[in-house]
């Protein structure tokens, strides 16, 4: 008995409302072809999506959890990025 | 419940003063409510118990299609062979879900299949009951489906993130099943024949028990309860979750006309609950064990199904691998080129 599993690929999923795709899981398959074909059966049987995208998980390159600090803290700092920041007259505050 | 009785490999639940500072570090986030992540520094425990519940919970999806498969091809009508077909195919798309929840923990398909299928690893005690009769097949979405809600809705909040997220899609299907379960009984309560509805009470003196075992014994027989709860991977305990299955339940089958098979079952005013029988345990024990009425039927299936598709996902590799190479010979030839 092989017991190797097929290759992993991630799931990406287009819903109708013009969003962008957004991972919904993963799906074995033996190549691409099939892998689109898994993923459209597993995520898509209730009108989930317009476009589906299958990428090998080995693709994929993550940020560390050890990063997290290095990576995220900076702009926690920053809250003059954010419009709240700014303190307006009542009248203008709308803006 | 779809997994019942998960060992966490602990004697007792780990005292906080025990922990070094990486674990202290993981139980304030997990105090946080913030998901922990595959990536993520977890208890080796923590991951075991995982690994555990999700694959056995994986099974049990997997395990679940026989008895409902029994009846596909005697369906009644093409609407309800096709609302079976439907289910089915939702119940194996939640057992793919689940055995990707558990690889992200480090283990692999095939490592989970091997350990199902040498009887290593468990799945939920229901699905060694036989579906003996066409009502059975609305029995077991209304209150096998309908108990499989309530402690998958509680998971949605379980602190394992791809776990969480699975579940979440699980549930947004689980309701369709619960409806056409009970709707397929209430047709039969009103529009059936004598017989038919003999055949829905025959049924629900069947699988209440067996429904009511699925959230596992009480909770303070063994420490793997506690431990998950302080994880936060179990959210709320076995007598509680049966407890919220069996109110929302009973009315329900008064809206069907039928009663379940416990004289003691009866509204108490003081606790806001209803109060029920002594459940059989012994008999729960017994199917976990190995020896319910379709134990070994069940997982005979499996395997001969598995090793009957040896050859598709061999021939399937072969071609992945012929094409691959024609393309790298292409390639190369360009480059030549």
């Amino acid at each position: 008995m092989n017991k190797t599993d097929w290759p992993l690929y991630e799931v990406f999923i287009r819903s109708r409302h013009g969003l962008s795709h957004k991972h919904v899981g993963s799906v074995h398959a033996a190549d691409e072809t099939m892998a689109m074909e898994n993923a459209r059966e597993l995520y898509t049987r209730r009108n989930e999506g317009t476009s589906i995208w299958v990428v090998d998980s080995n693709a994929i390159c993550a940020s560390a959890p050890e990063q997290k600090d290095a990576m995220f803290t900076s702009p926690v700092e920053k809250i003059y990025r954010h419009p709240s920041f700014y303190q307006l007259p009542a009248s203008v505050d709308k803006m | 419940m779809y997994a019942q009785m998960v060992e966490t490999g602990v004697k007792q639940v780990k005292d906080r003063a025990d922990m070094d500072a990486q674990e202290a570090a993981f139980m304030q986030q997990i105090d946080a409510e913030d998901k922990i992540e595959p990536q993520s520094w977890m208890p080796d425990a923590y991951r075991k118990t995982l690994v555990r519940q999700i694959s056995q919970h994986a099974h049990s999806e997997i395990i679940g299609m026989q008895p409902e498969g029994n009846w596909l091809t005697r369906a009644p009508t093409l609407k309800r062979k096709l609302q079976l077909a439907a289910k089915i195919q939702d119940e194996c798309g939640h057992g793919l879900y689940l055995y990707s929840a558990a690889e992200t923990l480090g283990t692999s398909r095939a490592q989970m299949l091997d350990d199902l299928h040498t009887g290593k690893a468990k799945y939920s005690s229901i699905f060694n009951y036989p579906t003996l009769s066409w009502a059975d097949i609305g029995a077991v979405g209304w209150l096998v489906d309908g108990a499989a809600i309530v402690n998958q809705v509680m998971l949605q909040r379980t602190s394992y993130g791809p776990y969480a997220r699975a579940m979440v899609r699980i549930c947004k299907e689980e309701s369709f099943h619960q409806r056409q379960g009970y709707e397929l009984l209430l047709t039969m309560m009103q529009q059936g024949t004598q017989a038919q509805k003999d055949m829905v009470q025959d049924s629900i003196n069947r699988l209440w028990w067996p429904s009511l075992m699925m959230f596992g014994p009480t909770d303070d027989e063994s420490p793997n309860s506690a431990q998950s709860m302080a994880w936060k991977i179990k959210r709320k305990g076995n007598d509680e979750i049966r407890q919220q299955f069996i109110d929302q339940t009973i009315p329900q089958l008064e809206v069907l006309g039928c009663t379940v098979p416990d004289p003691d079952l009866k509204w108490n005013e003081e606790t806001g609950h209803y109060d029920y029988g002594t459940i059989d345990w012994a008999e729960f024990f017994a199917v976990i064990k190995g020896n319910g009425p379709c134990n070994k039927q069940r997982l005979a299936r499996k395997v001969q199904a598995h090793e009957n598709g040896a050859w598709v996902r061999e021939a399937a590799i072969a071609y992945a691998d012929k094409q691959a190479n024609i393309k790298s010979q292409q390639s190369n030839t360009n480059k030549v080129a």
